[in-house]
């Protein structure tokens, strides 16, 4: 019964992972810019969630809908002004042009706010539910329920919505969308918004789980990373389950064999997959 | 056009020749006369930049306080960025710049990196904190450390378990224990694991948990522990990490008889106190820390409060104010700011009146301090506060502590 309690609080931190790492996919998917901000986008949306507590009182989750706003407008302010203009260059000037802005986004955090770790203090952060033998750390639960509800939301997006449809287009074919009138400008800033906005949320979340330090962005780009090529660069589903796979890789390798160890299995299950399926799981050759 | 220097302007040269050859002097003389350059190296950013920070609010009471209390010198403030190769270069960048003693660095590794520096440089470096028995096993003869090393830690750390238990008459029969897997902790472990058999515990460690020390989430690293179920939970931490493991203890209900640190930091600390309130409350860390019987550790603490209302004023804080005192000091009885002299100084070292709780501040061969007993510092109405040995103590120590549910 231990175990299935490790399996479970790895998926539930798996699938706030998989919010995250979503809109990573979201962006290379449709623009094929990789992203090497992402995790300081994240960070971003934490501190967001934070002054928002601070200063209003008002929970991270409930805040959630306005920082995911606020990085939407972020992320197409972003794309339109800046990395639009990096789209047909070539992908190590991409690749400097985002670690950039990553630099700029880590030394501003911290001039605003210091290296302090912060966190919101919130009445229920102890509390544990007992579900038969499962023991639920409240947090969690809400937090996964949160990502589960926004890779739903963002899958009704893309699936029935016009503009969601017209990016799928770009995404297919950007030289079709073009010729059927599709404004494709337009449209990349607004999937770079959605991506930011994505990983907005997943940092209202994450604030829900791990204390905000201004370092800490490099390591999720990583995660996020390891997590869509795993799942496979550019497929939502992908996304997801990846994070999933790695929450509970982690859990499980963490209790099994040494907590040390627990990055070390999620590069070795990276390894693994590009061995034998190198598009990765969800992913299209 | 040649021209021929007449006996008026040579006259004129020579005076100005003069002049300046004077002023030269008066400049030597000048700089001879500046008061001791301290470099100071804390990790001020990056991951150990709370605690750095924390460190230099201790410096910056010792600019002002020192000075009241006779003592001549200005610092010369530099970040390490908690990475020992930034120690390494801003230690040289210091050298440059005329530093003529460098203090630091908080953590072992970037210690390391300082130490190899000032001998290379033939520049005295004090060690305000550092644990790693290596750094003064390597024959150094500038590296001055004012601190225990994790085999001093361990063992008097360690010591004080008996103590408590033949004080609370509790005795337990098994622990698990937690630590971070850096140099500190490693260090601790093998400390730890030397010791246990030779200082007679009571007890037996059932489960040995390594985590990141730049972990994010520990909840399975408690649930393993938890799983041990042992009597007490031991760990070696930092700070952040100290935060998240209760935090993961509070929540997976894991209540043992004590949470207790053999000597690291994290549970005394502002930010622990801080962040966890009422689950802050009776953890337990047996550390070196200011001697409530010595006036100059009212006096220091007192100027800390007051200049940093609602931080605690640590072991951290001690040692670091102990460490800029011990170079000034030095200047004091050297005169001079030349290495050999400092040197000589260092070695000469005797400071009656200290911080911290131990006797005399004195160097032995390998410019090590001896005198640096711990005491059991437990965490009491949101203090760290001295609870053993007796003599010092300030309060009696509970034990076992009450489960997470009871807190109030």
């Amino acid at each position: 019964m231990l175990y299935l309690n490790i399996i479970v609080a790895g998926l539930l931190t798996g699938a706030v992972y998989g919010l995250m790492a979503l809109g990573l996919s979201v962006i290379f998917g449709v623009i094929r810019v990789v992203n090497f901000a992402h995790g300081e986008m994240m960070v971003v949306g934490m501190y967001a969630a934070y002054l928002i507590a601070v200063e209003t009182g008002l929970d991270p989750i409930a805040a959630l809908p306005l920082v995911t706003a606020g990085l939407f407008l972020f992320g197409y302010i972003l794309q339109r002004g800046l990395i639009n203009r990096y789209i047909a260059r070539p992908e190590h000037e991409q690749f400097l042009l985002l670690l950039a802005v990553a630099t700029i986004i880590t030394a501003s955090l911290l001039m605003g706010f210091g290296p302090d770790a912060r966190n919101v203090q919130l009445d229920y952060a102890y509390d544990s539910f007992q579900l038969g033998p499962l023991l639920l750390d409240k947090v969690r639960v809400l937090a996964a329920l949160g990502a589960v509800l926004g890779v739903a939301a963002l899958w009704a997006f893309f699936k029935l919505t016009r503009t969601g449809k017209a990016i799928r287009a770009c995404a297919d074919n950007q030289f079709g969308a073009e010729v059927v009138g599709l404004d494709v400008k337009r449209l990349y800033a607004v999937t770079f918004g959605i991506g930011a906005a994505c990983v907005g949320a997943a940092g209202c979340l994450m604030l829900l789980l791990i204390d905000v330090q201004p370092y800490i962005a490099t390591d999720y780009t990583l995660l996020a990373f390891i997590i869509v090529i795993l799942g496979g660069l550019g497929s939502m589903p992908g996304a997801l389950l990846g994070g999933l796979l790695v929450g509970v890789s982690e859990a499980l390798s963490g209790f099994v064999v040494d907590p040390s160890l627990k990055s070390a299995f999620s590069f070795a299950l990276l390894i693994l997959v590009l061995l034998v399926r190198p598009q990765g799981l969800l992913g299209r050759a | 056009m040649k021209h021929h220097l007449s006996r008026r302007e040579f006259g004129l040269g020579a005076a100005a020749t003069g002049a300046v050859l004077a002023a030269g002097g008066g400049v030597t003389r000048a700089r001879a006369a500046t008061p001791l350059r301290i470099g100071s190296l804390l990790p001020r950013s990056g991951f150990e930049a709370l605690i750095g920070q924390g460190c230099q609010r201790s410096v910056e009471v010792a600019k002002k306080l020192l000075p009241e209390m006779g003592y001549s010198f200005e610092v010369i403030d530099a970040d390490t960025e908690s990475k020992p190769e930034v120690a390494r270069t801003q230690a040289e960048k210091l050298i440059r710049e005329g530093a003529n003693i460098l203090v630091g660095a908080f953590d072992s590794g970037q210690t390391f990196a300082i130490a190899q520096v000032a001998e290379q440089n033939g520049v005295p470096f004090v060690i305000n904190i550092g644990s790693d028995p290596a750094i003064t096993e390597q024959g150094y003869k500038f590296v001055f450390r004012n601190f225990p090393t994790s085999i001093m830690l361990g063992t008097n750390g360690l010591s004080r378990f008996n103590d408590l238990f033949k004080a609370t008459g509790t005795t337990p029969k098994t622990a698990v224990l937690m630590h971070v897997n850096d140099t500190f902790g490693q260090s601790m472990l093998k400390g730890i694991n030397a010791l246990m058999p030779k200082l007679n515990l009571p007890f037996q460690i059932v489960e040995t948990i390594a985590y990141d020390p730049q972990a994010k989430d520990l909840s399975i690293e408690v649930a393993k522990a938890k799983a041990a179920h042992a009597d007490i939970h031991m760990v070696v931490t930092r700070l952040n990490d100290a935060i998240l493991m209760t935090r993961e203890m509070v929540k997976q209900k894991y209540d043992t008889m004590a949470v207790i640190s053999p000597g690291s930091p994290g549970m005394y600390q502002t930010q622990f106190l801080k962040v966890l309130g009422k689950y802050a409350e009776y953890a337990i860390t047996n550390v070196p820390w200011l001697d409530p019987k010595q006036q100059l550790a009212h006096t220091f603490e007192a100027a800390f409060t007051k200049a940093y209302p609602g931080e605690v004023c640590d072991i951290d804080a001690g040692f670091t104010f102990e460490g800029i005192m011990i170079c000034a000091d030095a200047y004091k009885r050297a005169q001079s700011t030349t290495p050999e002299a400092l040197v000589e100084a260092l070695k000469a070292t005797d400071i009656k009146d200290r911080v911290m709780l131990g006797g005399s501040i004195k160097f032995n061969e390998k410019g090590q301090n001896i005198n640096l007993p711990s005491a059991c510092v437990q965490n009491r109405k949101g203090k760290p506060t001295v609870v053993l040995p007796a003599d010092n103590a300030e309060l009696k120590p509970v034990f076992p502590v009450p489960p997470w549910s009871k807190r109030t």
